[in-house]
């Protein structure tokens, strides 16, 4: 299917707009997506005529909300392809459901214990697992990267043994738009019998999702990557694995029976969200992956590589650009340095002229170490990007490079 | 030795003289490139401010009963506003630069820099201006 780009820009109100005085181009879409009018519309529809609180009203407007919330659970549960609803936990974005899982192996672990992250992490999925170390005496390992921004797979499989306990590995690089091997790492990691975690932020609307084929233990997103609403995000974990953690915050929700002798907790999904979600985010994130469907993951994905390709043979083009991250399986992400220009000089300059792109470590400092750079502008796509903002973009940073040099 | 607030006036005619940012830009750029460089003995952790975006080394020693201040960092539009803060503050007295109020940033419409967000580390700068003015003041 091709998709019309001209219908799908005239769905997400912001791109209308100018930036000092120029026409947006924003390609900043690895930190967030913009939002199509239904996402808008579902969320102040919200408000205006369904707000209430879910799960405890006996009252219309709380049984309403209940069944949208819960339509978003079914609807996730599908996009993703989870054996049952109850594997699909809601909490506010990738990061959340990342600590909820470290946190939980905190509890789990001890020392002599290994778990396996990479050193092309975002800090979400270092950070956590670093305090898990911190708190069960736990180590931990990293798979290092080769120079073309993969994984050495061969340095993985020295490294995973029987004292590994749970591998955490993004989908796709944040930084570097290198698509990961997961499935070979879960099927490594399954036959030592350990857990993995995969962290999908990237990845939702770039690759078809099926955690039944995929078999990762737990698997976590963020909605706003996604075109959905910022502030919620899913832990999909395998009934087992999520009822191997221990709880994590207490409040309503979670609990069975109150009492000062003895508290019991919820089964699943519940039993890991508690207090009143965002319950206006939920109900849009149906939304957003209504949307996603609609267009199909498959055809976002080309046209994304479509414009990956237009845009890397551009931007080479420039004298003195390196780009970082250059598999052959990557999605529409491009980090680059021109030699001896600082990427923040380049991001404040083409901002002027309406360019966003992202400049800096990316919360990936170690994969910065490893390339020895401060750090790198990021131009990354979305659904909604033209070939005609790829040529602005390369103008601008034409325009940024005349003036620094 | 002008006073600071008059040095800041100074910055603001020489900026209101622009007709737009390009022009104002690439006139930081080219203060950014004529700082002159900081003795690499001064380059060192200690005196690093780090920011999510670019790095600043600053380094301060009095003379005279006045405070010099050298800098550096590794993005030249952060240099460009280094060279500007240099100018307003430097070889003042202690007391003087701790009780500056610098509105000239925010003047010559450059607050984008300022950002409170982890974007550089110029607010950090400033602030590690005054600390080693009142330092260097005992």
């Amino acid at each position: 299917m091709i998709l019309n780009i001209e219908n799908i820009r005239a769905q997400f109100p912001i791109l209308a707009q100018q930036i000092h005085g120029k026409n947006l181009v924003y390609l900043d879409n690895g930190a967030t997506t913009q939002k199509p009018v239904c996402v808008i519309n579902a969320i102040t529809n919200y408000y205006k005529n369904e707000n209430s609180n879910v799960h405890r009203g006996v009252h219309f407007l709380s049984g309403l909300a209940t069944k949208k919330l819960e339509r978003t659970r079914i609807a996730v549960k599908k996009f993703i392809g989870a054996k049952y609803n109850h594997e699909i936990i809601f909490t506010k974005g990738a990061t959340d459901s990342i600590n909820l899982v470290a946190n939980g192996y905190s509890t789990l672990l001890k020392k002599g214990d290994e778990i396996i992250i990479s050193e092309l992490e975002h800090h979400s999925n270092i950070v956590p697992w670093q305090i898990c170390c911190e708190n069960s005496g736990a180590s931990l390992k990293i798979i290092p990267v080769k120079d073309n921004g993969e994984l050495d797979m061969d340095c993985f499989y020295n490294m995973i043994s029987n004292h590994t306990k749970i591998v955490a590995i993004s989908h796709i690089s944040n930084t570097l738009g290198t698509v990961n091997p997961v499935e070979k790492i879960i099927s490594k990691a399954h036959e030592l019998g350990a857990k993995v975690l995969i962290d999908g932020a990237q990845a939702t609307t770039h690759v078809n999702l099926n955690m039944i084929d995929l078999d990762a233990d737990y698997y976590v997103f963020s909605a706003h990557k996604m075109y959905g609403p910022t502030g919620v995000g899913v832990l999909y974990g395998k009934e087992e694995a999520l009822n191997s953690l221990p709880v994590y915050q207490g409040g309503g929700e979670m609990i069975k029976d109150v009492s000062f002798k003895k508290t019991t907790y919820a089964p699943l999904p519940h039993k890991f969200e508690a207090g009143t979600p965002n319950i206006a985010g939920i109900i849009a994130l149906n939304e957003a992956i209504t949307f996603v469907l609609k267009l199909g993951v498959e055809n976002i994905y080309n046209y994304e590589r479509e414009l990956l390709e237009y845009a890397t043979n551009e931007i080479l083009k420039i004298k003195g650009v390196v780009i970082y991250g250059n598999s052959k399986n990557k999605t529409g992400i491009i980090s680059f340095n021109i030699n001896g220009l600082h990427p923040y000089d380049i991001g404040v300059i083409i901002d002027k002229l309406g360019v966003a792109i992202r400049t800096g470590h990316h919360c990936t400092q170690p994969l910065m170490e490893r390339f020895k750079i401060p750090g790198t502008a990021r131009i990354s796509f979305a659904v909604y990007n033209t070939i005609e903002e790829i040529d602005i973009c390369i103008e601008a940073i034409k325009k940024a490079k005349s003036m620094l040099v | 030795m002008k006073s600071i607030d008059i040095i800041q006036n100074e910055i603001i005619d020489d900026f209101n003289m622009f007709d737009d940012w390009m022009q104002k830009y690439e006139y930081l750029i080219e203060l950014g490139k004529d700082l002159p460089l900081l003795n690499s003995s001064y380059k060192i952790e200690d005196n690093l401010i780090k920011g999510c975006q670019s790095q600043v080394w600053l380094h301060a020693e009095k003379k005279n009963d006045t405070i010099i201040f050298t800098a550096d960092s590794d993005a030249i539009m952060t240099k460009g506003i280094i060279a500007l803060l240099i100018r307003v503050l430097s070889h003042h007295s202690p007391q003087e630069i701790a009780e500056s109020e610098l509105n000239f940033i925010t003047e010559i419409g450059l607050t984008d820099q300022l950002s409170p967000t982890r974007a550089n580390g110029l607010v950090s700068m400033i602030k590690q201006m005054k600390i080693y003015a009142i330092a260097l003041n005992n």
